[in-house]
C-alpha cells in the first residue's frame, strides 16, 4: 500500500467527448473505463501512495468494499500494462 | 484512422502494399486539408491516428500535423522507415506531442536490408532505433517477412534483442499492390514459416516480458481469411495522399468503387453516407458460400480487394478461405513458389516502375491473380 502507481509510458488517459467517458489510449487500441475505475486511476499520479489514494476515495464515497475494489483494479491494470509501479 | 501522408519514399521495397500508381506529389493534400480532416474525423469519435506513407517524414509539415492531432486528443503513431529522422526532428516531433514510433527494418544485416530496400539505409535505421529509445519512446521494430528473410528470423530476433527493442513485429507479407506483382519472388515455403514460428516461440519463452514478439501469419497459408479491417466500414478509415478515403488499404484497386475524396466531402458524409463505405456494410452483399456460413460474423467474408484481385469478383468469398470456389488459386500460387527453381527478379517499388506500369495496357494486378 506504500507503492505509487502511474499510467504506463506509451499510454494516455483522457476524456472522450463523443463517448462521454474516460478512456486509456495505447498503440492501436483503447479501453473504456467505468466511472469508478476512472476515478481511481485519475488518483494514480505516480506520487500518491496507494493507501492515500484509498483514503481519498473513502472520504468521498462511503463504501466498505472500496479498498478491495481498488486493489483488484490496480492488479488488473498492472496485468494489462496500463499502469506502472513507480 | 490511417493517414497516408505521401507515397514518396526513399525505399523501394518490392513487398510494398501501396498501389502501383503512386501518383504525383503535386496531387497531395495540403497541410490545411489534413488539419481539417483530422478535426472532422475526431468529431466523429476517431481516437487513433496512424501516420504512414510512403515515408511520412518526407512531409515537411509532419510536426504541424502531429501537433494538431495531439491538440485534438488523438493517439498518434508514426510508421516510418527511419529515413529522414535525425535528433532535431525527433525532438521536434516529441515536442509536438507524438505518442509512438514504429520503425521498419528489412533484415538483420546491412547487405540484405539494403538490397531489399533498394537503398543504403541499414546503419541509419540502427541509429534511429537508438534515438527513439533515447527520447523515451518504446522501441517498436517492424519487419515484413517473406522468402528472402524468413531464414534470417533468428538473426532478426537477435538484432532486435541487441537493440533492446520493446516490441518486435514480424509481419508476413500481404499480397496487395507491389507485393502482389512480386508474389512469385516473395512467397515463402511452408517449411520456412514453420521454422520461423518455432523460433519465435522459443524466443518468447526466453525473453518473456523483456521484448514482446508478434508474428503475423500470412493468410495464403491459412484456411480461413483474415477479418479484413474488422469489417468494411466498421472501424477503419484510411486517407490516401490525394485525399481519397479508403475503407481498406487496397480499396483503390476495386473496379466500380468510386472512392469519395476529402476535398469534396466531409468525413461525416464519407463515413455514414458515401456509397463506397456502405458498399460491403452488413451482409446483404454476401453470396454463397458466405451468405449462409456460420463463421461470417467473425471474418466478414475476408478481404474484398483480395477477392477481386484473385477471383475477379469483389462480392465473392476471399479465396484464402478453403470454402471459396476460387481457393485453388491460392493453393497453386503457394505450390508454384515452393517448386520454383528459377530465382525471379523483383520489380522494385519506385516512381519509374510505377510510370512504366501505367503505360502498359490492361489491368496488371488482374493478370497476376
Amino acid at each position: 500500500m506504500q507503492a505509487c502507481y502511474a499510467i504506463a509510458p506509451g499510454h494516455r488517459m483522457q476524456w472522450e467527448e463523443t463517448r462521454q467517458g474516460w478512456v486509456i489510449l495505447y498503440p492501436e487500441g483503447m479501453v473504456a473505463l467505468n466511472d469508478s475505475a476512472a476515478e481511481t486511476l485519475r488518483c494514480c499520479d505516480g506520487r500518491t501512495p496507494l493507501h492515500a489514494v484509498v483514503a481519498d476515495l473513502q472520504s468521498r464515497y462511503a463504501d466498505s468494499e472500496l479498498e478491495n475494489d481498488v486493489c483488484a483494479l490496480i492488479a488488473a491494470a498492472l496485468q494489462d500494462g496500463w499502469l506502472r509501479r513507480r | 484512422m490511417l493517414a497516408e501522408l505521401t507515397y514518396s519514399c526513399p525505399l523501394q521495397c518490392p513487398y510494398c502494399s501501396n498501389p502501383l500508381q503512386l501518383g504525383k506529389r503535386t496531387q497531395e493534400l495540403s497541410t490545411d486539408d489534413w488539419l481539417r480532416v483530422l478535426g472532422e474525423a475526431r468529431a466523429l469519435g476517431a481516437a487513433q491516428l496512424g501516420l504512414s506513407g510512403g515515408e511520412p517524414l518526407l512531409r515537411r509539415d509532419l510536426e504541424v500535423i502531429v501537433a494538431e492531432a495531439r491538440r485534438l486528443g488523438y493517439y498518434t503513431n508514426l510508421l516510418t522507415s527511419g529515413m529522414g529522422m535525425d535528433e532535431a526532428r525527433i525532438a521536434a516531433l516529441r515536442d509536438a506531442g507524438l505518442d509512438h514510433i514504429q520503425i521498419s527494418f528489412q533484415a538483420d544485416a546491412a547487405e540484405l536490408n539494403n538490397r531489399l530496400a533498394g537503398s543504403d539505409s541499414f546503419r541509419h535505421k540502427q541509429r534511429v532505433a537508438r534515438l527513439v529509445k533515447a527520447y523515451d519512446y518504446p522501441m517498436v521494430l517492424n519487419v515484413v517477412m517473406h522468402r528472402h528473410n524468413l531464414d534470417r528470423t533468428r538473426e532478426i530476433l537477435d538484432m532486435a534483442a541487441a537493440l533492446e527493442a520493446d516490441y518486435l513485429e514480424l509481419a508476413n507479407t500481404q499480397y496487395y499492390g507491389w507485393a502482389l506483382l512480386n508474389r512469385d519472388y516473395l512467397l515463402p515455403t511452408r517449411e520456412q514459416l514453420e521454422d520461423a514460428e518455432a523460433l519465435v516461440q522459443d524466443y518468447r519463452r526466453r525473453l518473456g516480458e523483456r521484448m514482446k514478439i508478434y508474428f503475423v501469419v500470412p493468410d495464403y497459408f491459412e484456411n480461413r481469411p483474415k477479418p479484413c479491417m474488422d469489417g468494411w466500414g466498421r472501424v477503419f478509415l484510411g486517407i490516401a495522399p490525394d485525399g481519397s478515403a479508403l475503407p481498406c488499404h487496397a480499396a483503390a484497386s476495386l473496379p466500380g468503387l468510386e472512392l469519395p475524396n476529402v476535398r469534396e466531402h466531409g468525413i461525416d458524409w464519407i463515413w455514414h453516407e458515401s456509397p463506397a463505405f456502405n458498399r460491403f456494410r452488413g451482409e446483404d452483399w454476401m453470396q454463397a458460400p458466405c451468405a449462409d456460413c456460420e463463421e461470417r460474423a467473425g471474418c466478414f467474408g475476408g478481404c474484398h480487394c483480395q477477392a477481386w484481385l484473385l477471383s475477379g469478383d469483389a462480392c465473392a468469398a476471399d479465396p484464402v478461405c478453403s470454402r471459396s470456389p476460387a481457393h485453388e488459386v491460392v493453393v497453386q500460387a503457394v505450390q508454384r513458389a515452393a517448386a520454383s527453381r528459377v530465382e525471379p527478379h523483383p520489380l522494385m517499388r519506385n516512381t519509374r516502375n510505377s510510370a512504366q506500369l501505367q503505360n502498359r495496357t490492361g489491368d496488371l494486378q488482374k493478370e497476376t491473380g
